[in-house]
């Protein structure tokens, strides 16, 4: 790393995030403009957008390379009202929480109660979410049967494919034109909506464009003053880059980064995306530009490695957007899941791996940063020194990148019909999803609770934390007569609470299909522009919801402990048991230890257990899988928690897998902490029992000794098992190479530990960031040691 | 002599007892393997890390870490071969113990138990096939260990055998006690034989092993001869076989051997000091200082300027 990429990394490490009311402002000006008034949804939307992009702050620190930011200065957090508008509780909250705190000036509060909370309460997005729903989604809600993506921020979910390498926005208008010139107004009934979004479409791409010229124009006036020759040079450097793109397809390294990254601060500060949009299969898209840039003499591989650390800075300046409540506590980071891909296949089925992969991992492993966030997808083509590569980095336990299955991905989007080539196009972004990259808007809708649904199932339909009834009256328990009779009720249950999410998904998608759209996004997603339809309407060439299924382990563990010791062995009577349950096991410990040593569990190659969490995923896949979705999509599962498995286990009381009542359930598809005994093949071939094809990602999670990864022939071991893992088809696989021990210390001096990254979810974050549940979680994860 | 542990009983497939079986072992041989746990060991070392796989019988063994000082297991003892003390911790009178395995069905946190569990062969086969992904992958396999494997001669030939018919590879880790024709009929058959080289003096070797190593020593240059590859583990006591006259016998030994690949070096660590507590058996071990890095390194380099391939650990 060189000086100049020092000094941006610690300007980067070094900011605070705080709230910007910079684009609250701008945004509720405009709406009170009379023109914004009248105008339609879409065109209103590309206004506002506009008038962002023509009045935010802009700035380009001394040293930087690739320019532009969400907020007027670094980690400086815009907030968006119209999507959720935040109350002075708050946004004191967010000044005054421990974790994941955002700054809140005094300004920022007196403009929320003077001018922002007046115009928009009862206006924004959440405010009509909240009031749309039923009393049955309400109480679900409240008792953590399930999450809301979607009430405090858009979509999003998406990832860029190779558009913008070879189409400037001067090109897309001329699509749009085309678009605009083939609309049927005499026969198409939606040809006036197609007419405004596409007009929309263009006034975004306009402010965009505009966005740009004001950094050509900054760049050279700095430049003017400029004492320094070099700095002088690339000041005027980036002013030519910016008056090139993104009015036009990029002819280089530089302008192809500069590209995307303007995109995706236009993406940004449109609205307030799950799932920060990134660039998807990096090495692929930039790897003809840097070869040609090597071949003409005008780029070098150090050059090359500057402008790509340059670049990486910027998703470090951008933590993600103030979250508050349940969204706060089911993805309680600041990491926003950019997930950059490297390796993987071509579109027409060869290994994608190139010069740039390795080059893009020197970069993760000299930036160590936590955004953004890096993967590498292993096909069976990829040639074993990639993984390789990508283990040196895991060992040094910071978490990334995380290990992905080409094959599995393909596979999986072309079970939900994608063309062969999309499917090769795509990868997996946020934590684990699969996505065919700049064709499909594939959006998480919310985590759901699978050992809470079963909770209630033991509790004819109450909710033992409340007392309230919120479930169908499935039977009592004393009228189990056998492990058939519990398990079909489970269904019924099951069915009922995902009912309920569903027709709440189906209400939000048209709110924000008619509220909110997104012309600015849609403008890179195949095939709004073509379709004239908004990305959040069923625009994209793909369009798929997710119900993203949580506690698969502890599910499968409760399962097999009912079965074994109430039904096959008749240890505990399901009486018994539910009052041991009620206790919280005060006055059973024996039976407690009895659950937590004697009885089968998932993750030990065991198929007494493992059968059970194949039925389980049986049953959570037959009950969402391809039911349509408003907009044309159809709704499939996927199995990641981010952080939602620490709250989801709060809520939940005692389990019969000898859990405690309050502790976090499982994570991802992960065992249930500490229970997996018999090393990581065997955790390996109980995750290779479930069918990771029929979903749209599953999260892995494995904790290694340092020791076990210390020389190349135990990094050797750790290829062959994940090379072996993906035989099986499995999704995906992360590591934590971090001893307990030191996790522990880090808890008891998290001023020593500062900068100990380790891995959450899908994605990495600094140990001493993490709640305190979440680490004690982290640290009972089993560590697999050198046997 | 295989052992027979329910005297009169006839088996239709040998069996014998396995105190463990270990997946993922990534320091037996090549690649990922699975490692049996054979018990019984006609050795008896000082430093043996794990001194529950010594006798060829079962035995009682018990985890203060895991206790919960409940009394289950002395309640279900009918024998009063277990007692608590004042504190709550579990002692066993060995003498009154019959084996029979109630307190280890009693236990509920797994802190006493049998150590040796009564295997057949298909059981064996069945708990190592599982992992056969990995060896497929990785160029690995299954390791025969213990105790000495080649003290039940019976059952480790027809695992032997049974893996090989499923194409799996075997290597066999052994101390090379055991009669000649028994240790080359199982060696010709195993892809790979880890050998076990601990102190060359005899005097010194029966001291801290309890046997002679002169039987060791011609199996060893026998076992040369059938062109079998062989890793040599040379478990590294300081203060034992540390001297320069035995690292020298060692490297003159083995330079005149065809078939050595290599020597581990595999450092002294206090792994099964614990476990001579749990055996009630103390007395019977000692506790050694584990070697410095720079002593680990200095014995690396010596082997390396003989000229063998030397590495540290397996």
């Amino acid at each position: 790393m060189n000086e100049r990429i020092k000094k941006l990394r610690e300007n980067s490490l070094e900011a605070k995030p705080a709230v910007s009311s910079e684009r609250a402002r701008i945004v509720t000006d405009a709406y009170r403009r009379p023109e914004i008034e009248r105008a339609s949804i879409p065109v209103q939307r590309a206004l506002v957008f506009k008038d962002l992009m023509e009045k935010k702050a802009i700035f380009i620190e001394d040293g930087e390379l690739i320019v532009g930011e969400r907020g007027p200065a670094h980690k400086a957090t815009p907030t968006y009202p119209e999507v959720c508008c935040h109350s002075l509780s708050d946004l004191e909250i967010l000044n005054s929480r421990p974790k994941t705190s955002y700054a809140v000036d005094e300004e920022t509060l007196q403009l929320y109660q003077d001018e922002i909370i007046p115009f928009w309460r009862g206006r924004s997005l959440r405010d009509r979410l909240l009031a749309a729903m039923t009393p049955e989604w309400k109480d679900a809600y409240e008792a953590g049967i399930f999450t809301e993506f979607m009430e405090q921020r858009t979509p999003g979910h998406t990832v860029l494919g190779d558009k913008i390498y070879t189409k400037g926005l001067l090109d897309i208008k001329k699509d749009i034109e085309e678009s605009l010139a083939r609309l049927d107004f005499y026969n198409d009934p939606e040809a006036l909506d197609r007419k405004e979004e596409l007009e929309a479409m263009s006034i975004a791409a306009d402010g965009l464009m505009i966005y740009a010229s004001r950094y050509a124009e900054l760049a050279r006036s700095l430049a003017a003053e400029e004492k320094s020759p070099q700095r002088k040079k690339e000041l005027e450097k980036i002013a030519e880059v910016c008056d090139w793109v993104p009015a036009h397809a990029p002819r280089d390294f530089w302008e192809a980064l500069q590209y995307y990254w303007f995109v995706h601060v236009g993406v940004t500060t449109e609205y307030n995306t799950w799932d920060s949009f990134n660039p998807g299969r990096l090495d692929q898209h930039l790897y003809p530009f840097y070869k040609k840039g090597l071949d003409e003499g005008s780029l070098t591989r150090d050059g090359a490695k500057e402008l790509l650390e340059a670049f990486w800075v910027k998703f470090n300046n951008q933590p993600a957007p103030p979250k508050v409540g349940v969204t706060a506590e089911e993805s309680g980071t600041y990491t926003d899941f950019a997930l950059i891909n490297v390796g993987g296949l071509k579109p027409d089925g060869s290994d994608g791996a190139n010069e740039l992969s390795y080059l893009i991992l020197d970069v993760i492993e000299e930036m160590r940063i936590l955004q953004p966030s890096s993967m590498v997808q292993m096909s069976a083509k990829n040639p074993d020194s990639l993984l390789l590569r990508a283990l040196k980095i895991v060992r040094t336990g910071f978490g990334q990148p995380s290990i992905f299955n080409s094959e599995a991905i393909v596979q999986e989007l072309m079970r939900q019909g994608k063309t062969v080539e999309d499917a090769r196009q795509g990868g997996s972004s946020g934590c684990v999803e699969a996505g065919a990259f700049g064709h499909e808007a594939y959006i998480l809708t919310g985590y759901f609770n699978l050992p809470k649904v079963l909770e209630i199932t033991l509790n004819n339909g109450v909710d033992p934390r409340t007392g309230k009834k919120i479930g169908l009256e499935t039977g009592g328990p004393r009228n189990f007569g056998s492990f058939e009779e519990l398990i079909s009720a489970f269904g019924k249950q099951l069915k009922h609470f995902i009912d309920i999410k569903i027709r709440g998904n189906n209400v939000i998608e048209k709110l924000y299909a008619t509220y909110l759209p997104a012309p600015f996004l849609s403008l890179f997603i195949d095939d709004c522009v073509g379709k004239g339809k908004d990305y959040h309407d069923g625009g994209a060439r793909y369009n798929t919801r997710y119900i993203q299924g949580v506690g698969l382990g502890t599910i499968t563990d409760m399962l097999a402990s009912l079965k074994y010791n109430v039904f096959d062995q008749k240890i505990v009577t399901l009486d018994e048991l539910l009052r041991a349950l009620g206790q919280n096991f005060k006055g059973y410990e024996r039976l407690r230890d009895r659950l937590l040593n004697k009885t089968p569990k998932f993750g030990n190659d065991d198929d007494y257990a493992d059968e059970l969490a194949r039925r389980v995923f049986d049953l959570y896949f037959g009950l969402i899988d391809g039911r349509p979705t408003v907009c044309g999509g159809k709704y499939r599962i996927n199995l990641l928690p981010t952080t939602v498995h620490v709250y989801f286990g709060k809520v939940t009381g005692a389990t019969p897998d000898g859990r405690l009542a309050g502790e976090p359930v499982s994570e991802g598809i992960s065992p249930v902490q500490g229970m997996d005994r018999k090393g990581p093949t065997a955790v390996i071939k109980s995750e290779g029992k479930l069918d990771h094809i029929k979903t749209g990602g599953t999260l892995l999670n494995q904790k290694f000794t340092p020791q076990l990864l210390a020389d190349d022939e135990g990094l050797e071991k750790l290829k062959d098992l994940i090379r072996s893992y993906f035989k099986l088809m499995g999704h995906h696989i992360q590591f934590n190479v971090v001893t307990a021990e030191t996790l522990r210390e880090a808890q008891k001096h998290p001023e020593k530990y500062r900068d100990l990254i380790v891995r959450v979810a899908g994605y990495s974050d600094y140990f001493v960031d993490c709640a305190k549940e979440l680490q004690d979680e982290i640290i009972r994860r089993t560590e697999h040691q050198a046997l | 002599m295989a052992l027979n542990i329910e005297s009169g009983k006839t088996r239709a497939c040998p069996a014998g007892l396995i105190f463990d079986i270990k997946h993922y072992a990534v320091h037996d041989g090549p690649g990922i393997r699975t490692t049996v746990f054979f018990k019984g060991c006609p050795l008896h070392c000082h430093w043996c890390h794990n001194p529950e796989s010594i006798s060829p019988d079962r035995e009682l063994m018990l985890m203060p870490n895991r206790c919960a000082r409940c009394g289950d297991c002395v309640r279900a003892c009918q024998y009063q071969a277990l007692a608590q003390k004042e504190d709550g911790e579990v002692v066993a009178d060995r003498s009154r113990c019959t084996l029979c395995g109630d307190c280890e069905r009693a236990c509920q946190r797994e802190a006493i138990s049998l150590v040796g569990r009564e295997m057949s062969l298909e059981d064996i086969v069945a708990e190592v096939e599982k992992d056969r992904i990995f060896y497929d992958q990785s160029g690995g396999g299954v390791t025969l260990t213990g105790g000495e494997p080649l003290f039940q001669p019976e059952l480790a030939e027809a695992l032997i055998d049974r893996l090989h018919q499923a194409g799996i590879k075997v290597a066999l880790d052994t101390s090379g006690y055991a009669p000649a024709e028994v240790f080359l009929r199982l060696a010709r058959k195993s892809d790979l034989i880890l050998y076990d080289l601990k102190v060359m003096a005899e005097s010194q070797h029966k001291k801290y092993t309890g046997v002679s190593n002169r039987l060791i020593l011609r199996n060893l240059k026998a076992l040369d001869k059938l062109g079998r590859p062989i890793w040599i583990r040379f478990p590294f006591i300081p203060g034992v076989n540390d001297g320069q006259e035995n690292l020298k016998a060692i490297a003159d030994f083995l330079l005149e051997l065809k078939s050595v690949k290599m020597i581990n070096v595999l450092p002294y660590h206090k792994g099964g000091v614990e476990k001579f507590h749990r055996l009630d058996r103390d007395d019977e071990f000692e506790i050694f200082e584990p070697p410095s890095q720079a002593l680990i390194d200095s014995v690396l380099n010596y082997f390396k300027e003989r000229g063998l391939v030397a590495k540290q650990g397996g």
